[in-house]
């Protein structure tokens, strides 16, 4: 699904990944961990085509098409969702019409059947009822006034109507509580455990991990992948600190 | 017929004097709208679609009348929209307008509110989405007459630049002679929101999709006050914010 090989990025000039090389399977979920700095965000960002993020080497395929080649709503299109470290606020544009637009947009350009009105607020109920939001938040600007742990359900919804191949969430359990970083596990499990989709998740600490059990964990230090293993080595970095697991 | 204004009056400084010269002959005079006491007026004013458009209103509101005015200011090379609006006791004014264009195209809304006795308000909100080398201005002068005390008076005023080309002028200018008044006044010029443009696209927008949604985004609310039937408007700006935004 996923392979990236030697890959190196800057940021303002500045290296931050050098020589990251990591593949994930179809049907697999990996995790990555890290301390702050590690470049787990850049990752994402350049895994996604964020503007400002250069990659100066390196290759990554993405359901064997050239990631690179593609601007970043065709990487949507083509299957890939981005989840939001810090989701954006959009004013003036309801959660509804935001999520419509960006749906039929990717439907068109595969090809497929758009949505009418009233198949989209379907969908959307159901996969707010999915994540235990009401539905009635997506009828309010996106992300306005929504708290941390709503931001980050909303991405999960978000997900779920987008109904990606492969998701790459940065961070997607920071500043959540107890309940809704339940929640959010249950709808990754929901949503992405299936044989065809892949999921690349993007960590901190290894509480979330208790919810979504990865296939491999890896850890990112300073740019690199400097060890894999199974669901167990998150519990060694867990105990132990980045500083000892990455030595 | 009088002589065509230069730049050097406040009122047309940014004007586009050539354009204007080309109807300047045959511009009809400003027009007269008085709403009698307690009585409301609502106007949607939409462009006509010609090249150059030059819209004068003179309006006066009684006792307690209230104004409601629409306005989608468009015009491909040339369009003016300029209000002159005198309240008297407790009236309750209020402009929604929109500039919106690209290339060379001037576009400005010039108006003149006189609160010449108490307790009258005056609400204007104006948007300018301007692309190419477009300029959208808002030149808004409030007169407090001193009979105006409690006058409540309100100009808010943004602007988005599209290209680096685009110009927004903004021009409150207040004159008050009362001392229990409130006016207020605001005015923001920017660009698109980076990080928004990005979780746009990363949710499966392309470019222009993006920027016409996050401009709609931008104008939303200004229409919303509307009552009845809109008579398009919405629709015809979102037309226009789609086309500045290709």
């Amino acid at each position: 699904m996923l392979k990236i090989e030697d890959l190196h990025a800057t940021v303002a000039g500045k290296p931050i990944l050098n020589g990251l090389t990591l593949t994930v399977p179809t049907g697999e979920i990996h995790a990555i961990m890290g301390p702050n700095g590690a470049g787990k965000s850049t990752l994402a960002y350049v895994l996604g085509g964020r503007p400002g993020y250069e990659v100066t080497e390196g290759s990554v395929t993405f359901d064997g098409r050239d990631l690179f080649a593609m601007e970043p709503h065709e990487r949507a299109a083509a299957g890939m969702f981005l989840g939001f470290q810090y989701p954006v606020e959009i004013p003036g544009v309801s959660y509804l019409q935001f999520l419509r637009e960006s749906l039929n947009s990717q439907l068109r350009a595969r090809g497929e059947k758009e949505l009418s009105g009233a198949e989209f607020i379907r969908l959307s109920k159901d996969k707010a009822a999915l994540l235990g939001m009401d539905a009635e938040m997506l009828k309010r600007p996106v992300n306005v006034g929504f708290s941390g742990g709503e931001k980050k359900r909303a991405e999960m919804v978000q997900m779920g109507i987008m109904d990606p191949k492969l998701a790459i969430l940065d961070e997607t359990d920071s500043g959540l509580d107890i309940d809704a970083l339940k929640a959010v596990g249950a709808g990754i499990n929901a949503i992405m455990r299936d044989p065809q989709k892949s999921v690349l998740l993007i960590t901190h600490y290894q509480r979330l991990l208790d919810y979504v059990t990865p296939d491999q964990v890896h850890v990112l230090s300073k740019g690199r992948i400097v060890r894999s293993g199974g669901p167990e080595l998150a519990h060694e970095l867990e105990r132990e600190g980045y500083a000892e697991a990455a030595a | 017929m009088t002589a065509l204004p230069t730049r050097k009056l406040e009122a047309y400084r940014y004007a586009d004097i050539d354009a204007l010269a080309s109807v300047w002959s045959e511009l009809a005079p400003a027009e007269r709208v008085g709403i009698a006491a307690q009585q409301k007026l609502q106007q949607i004013w939409l462009p006509n679609g010609d090249e150059v458009e030059v819209r004068r209103v003179e309006m006066t509101l009684q006792t307690g009348a209230i104004a409601r005015i629409f306005a989608l200011n468009n015009a491909a090379r040339y369009g003016r929209i300029e209000l002159d609006v005198t309240m008297h006791d407790g009236a309750d004014f209020a402009l929604y307008g929109a500039n919106i264009g690209g290339s060379n195209s001037t576009l400005e809304i010039v108006t003149t509110l006189r609160h010449i006795a108490p307790g009258a308000t005056s609400r204007q909100t104006v948007r300018s989405v301007l692309g190419g080398k477009a300029t959208g201005s808002f030149l808004g002068r409030i007169e407090v007459a001193r009979e105006g005390q409690q006058t409540d008076a309100e100009q808010s005023v943004k602007a988005m630049l599209l290209d680096r080309g685009a110009t927004a002028n903004a021009k409150p200018e207040l004159e008050i002679f009362a001392d229990d008044v409130k006016c207020a006044h605001g005015a923001t010029v920017g660009e698109l929101d980076r990080n928004q443009l990005f979780y746009a696209a990363a949710r499966g927008l392309g470019p222009v999709a993006a920027r016409a949604l996050l401009l709609e985004g931008f104008v939303a609310g200004l229409w919303d006050d509307i009552e009845g039937d809109d008579l398009g408007i919405a629709e015809l700006a979102r037309e226009a914010l789609r086309k500045v935004a290709a």
